[in-house]
């Protein structure tokens, strides 16, 4: 059977994959970010898992107002990045899987979740930055030996959000639904974006140190805690695209065992952002 | 139920709903076309007829025009579209976050800095 051996959560700033792409690690300002992810490559060269369920939000890369779907899952056998406006060379495309994608499909369906499926699903930065921090050699190898991956892509662009308790109910369907599928294979779940920050408006710049540290510690074995928050609670705690911890709630929901924190980073800041980092163990 | 007319507002914060999203339809539709270069390169070229062709309102003209955020914000605009026409321009984040809290460049990062002290 297949299981969900950890969850690891990070932040997704696009500015990571412009440093990325200039290969600036060692710079002043990125040094302290970049050398909190090798203790992360480790533990997923160790355990090498088959298949990462990554869990992020599209930033109108694929989805504009005139559709936008709550939960949508991509269910393609590769997923192409795109240019996002700003003319960076896009990545090449991320292999899927689409017999464990269809399996969560029908598994989430079943369990009353009203799911978006995607045959066609361009990943940008919200997909992209995680994979391009936790696999930076993805590419030295041919397709078929690279990680495959499935995007669940949560709505955070125009309200009304999904709650965090929904985020959190998706993410123990998620888990379900991987437990049930028959196939050996080991499953790593990525929730990425926040920590706080906030890009519009007159209180733009806000980050709020307190309730991020609080947030990192409590998802760890108190998560459930987390999820009697409103959106607006966190778009007034962690700014207007701080609500999008509620990925990371979607992603913790998926660990059903026994969790064990591994390894955490929190910086200040990475761009506008409270820039986080956890890595969490899924025993049995 | 949580309309959020019946929140308390959150200062500096405007929520992005659906009342907004029909509002900034035209701008947001505008910038979500610059994901792609070509589009990018025609509104360099010709501003106003790319403008005029998404149907943009005055409102929506004259905030696009002033290269301000905070109109363009009011006139419905979503950051994450504007983004990509800040993008155009060259504009960082940051950059657009001095603009609508009214600082330097300098000082607004000397904030965001600021914010890992305490």
């Amino acid at each position: 059977m297949a299981r969900i051996i950890g969850g690891i959560t990070t932040s997704h700033i696009p500015a990571i994959g412009n440093a990325i792409s200039k290969q600036m690690f060692e710079d002043p300002y990125w040094k302290p970010f970049f050398d909190a992810y090798p203790p992360v490559r480790d533990w997923l060269e160790a355990e090498k898992p088959d298949v990462a369920i990554v869990i992020y939000n599209d930033h109108g890369l694929n989805f504009f107002l005139d559709k936008m779907p709550t939960f949508s899952i991509g269910a393609a056998p590769e997923y192409q990045n795109a240019d996002e406006g700003w003319g960076l060379a896009p990545l090449p495309p991320f292999q899927g899987t689409p017999d464990l994608s269809w399996h969560l499909i029908n598994s989430l369906v079943a369990e009353e979740f009203d799911i978006t499926s995607c045959q066609e699903m361009l990943v940008d930065h919200g997909f992209t930055v995680p994979m391009s921090l936790f696999w930076p050699d993805r590419t030295s190898q041919p397709g078929a030996q690279q990680i495959k991956t499935i995007p669940v892509c949560v709505n955070t662009v125009q309200h009304p959000l999904p709650s965090p308790k929904r985020c959190y109910k998706l993410g123990q369907a998620i888990g379900r639904a991987v437990a049930s599928f028959p196939e050996d294979l080991k499953v790593v779940v990525i929730g990425t974006g926040g920590l706080s920050h906030q890009l519009d408006g007159e209180r733009a710049g806000f980050i709020n140190k307190a309730f991020d540290l609080m947030c990192m510690e409590k998802i760890v074995n108190e998560a459930e805690s987390l999820t009697d928050h409103s959106i607006h609670d966190l778009v007034r705690e962690a700014g207007a695209q701080g609500a999008e911890f509620i990925l990371w709630l979607a992603m913790r929901g998926a660990l059903q065992g026994k969790v064990k924190a591994l390894h955490s980073n929190y910086h200040i800041p990475i761009s506008n952002t409270g820039a986080g980092l956890l890595l969490l163990e899924n025993a049995p | 139920m949580t309309s959020k007319d019946q929140m308390p507002p959150i200062p500096g914060t405007t929520i992005f709903d659906g009342a907004m999203a029909m509002k900034g339809y035209a701008l947001n539709k505008m910038c979500f076309s610059f994901n792609e270069k070509i589009n990018r390169d025609d509104f360099l070229a010709n501003e106003e007829g790319v403008m005029d062709r998404f149907g943009l309102t005055e409102e929506q003209k004259q905030a696009v025009r002033s290269r301000n955020v905070l109109q363009m914000i009011a006139a419905g605009g979503n950051i994450y579209y504007l983004a990509k026409l800040a993008g155009i321009f060259g504009l960082t984040v940051q950059d657009v976050g001095a603009q609508q809290t009214s600082m330097s460049v300098e000082d607004f990062k000397a904030k965001l800095l600021a914010a890992g002290d305490d």
